[in-house]
């Protein structure tokens, strides 16, 4: 399968581990679970916008 | 004549499953246009987008029914359909787990509400399962890998002998089919429970009990109290 040339030079990608006691997990899952947080802190503290009517 | 007929009307078995599903939700709450003032929360949001995940996890299956499973590895148009199921999933499974946090932290089963946070916890499990069904089914070393993985550990566990997640065809029906099937009417389930007791108060707030479904009052208690 061709590879989107402005990534060819890119892939493919061995972003590495986070090892913690028995937790192994790829650095892209630790990046997605932490935006996860993110997202979810956000989604308590910004203000919903008001109904006009 | 008149009477009779309406009597036998109101006997056969369509026009009580009429009734049944009229009677499954408060009259007026399957598409509500208002909601509790506490709903106005960027939380609630999570719940939706979770559906909305779903409906396109669904939608680009479908479409990838159409090429096959192997499909993705010779065609462009298929990669990129492969790629829209796989991150449609992404953002099913990202918005669910953020949906369940909120839910958890609002400890959303007060009010008789078990039952919607037990049918939305059983529906993220089955989902697990389905999307790991998924892996096995790439057609690829990765999806070997996984199967063999997955063996053992299945054996181990002592649930080996109800499937065999190394036979292709059965996990290919699975992921297509049953699991699916599972998902959605549980998601369906769930979401009939949420508009019949409507979401769940603050904690703390001075709410009464729920109106029970199908009664003459049609919305949900905490809607009433809290507008």
């Amino acid at each position: 399968m061709a590879v989107f040339p402005p990534l060819a030079g890119l892939a493919p990608l061995d972003a590495g581990f986070v090892h913690w006691g028995f937790i192994n997990l790829s650095v892209p899952n630790v990046l997605v679970i932490a935006a996860m947080l993110v997202v979810f802190v956000l989604a308590l503290v910004v203000p919903f916008p008001e109904d006009e009517s | 004549m008149t009477a009779a007929r309406s009597e036998t009307r109101s006997r056969s078995w369509s026009s009580r499953l009429s009734g049944w599903i009229s009677g499954l939700v408060p009259k007026g709450q399957w598409l509500p246009d208002r909601q509790p003032a506490y709903v106005a929360s960027w939380i609630y949001v999570f719940g939706v987008a979770t559906l909305a995940g779903l409906v396109l996890v669904i939608a680009s299956g479908l479409v990838l029914t159409i090429g096959g499973v192997t499909w993705w590895h010779t065609s462009s148009l298929g990669h990129f359909v492969n790629s829209l199921h796989l991150w449609s999933v992404e953002l099913f499974f990202a918005a669910m787990v953020i949906h369940l946090w909120g839910k958890f932290v609002m400890a959303a089963w007060r009010g008789r509400r078990g039952l919607t946070w037990l049918t939305g916890a059983f529906s993220f499990f089955v989902s697990i399962g389905t999307a790991f069904t998924g892996y096995l089914i790439q057609t690829n070393f990765d999806s070997q890998w996984i199967s063999t993985q997955a063996k053992d550990g299945l054996n181990s566990a002592g649930v080996g002998a109800a499937f065999n997640v190394m036979n292709f065809g059965q996990m290919v029906l699975y992921h297509v089919a049953l699991l699916p099937l599972a998902v959605l009417l549980i998601v369906g389930w769930h979401i009939v429970l949420i508009r019949r007791h409507g979401g769940v108060p603050p904690i703390g707030a001075d709410v009464p009990e729920p109106a029970a479904a199908g009664t003459a009052d049609a919305a949900p208690a905490t809607e009433r109290e809290v507008r």
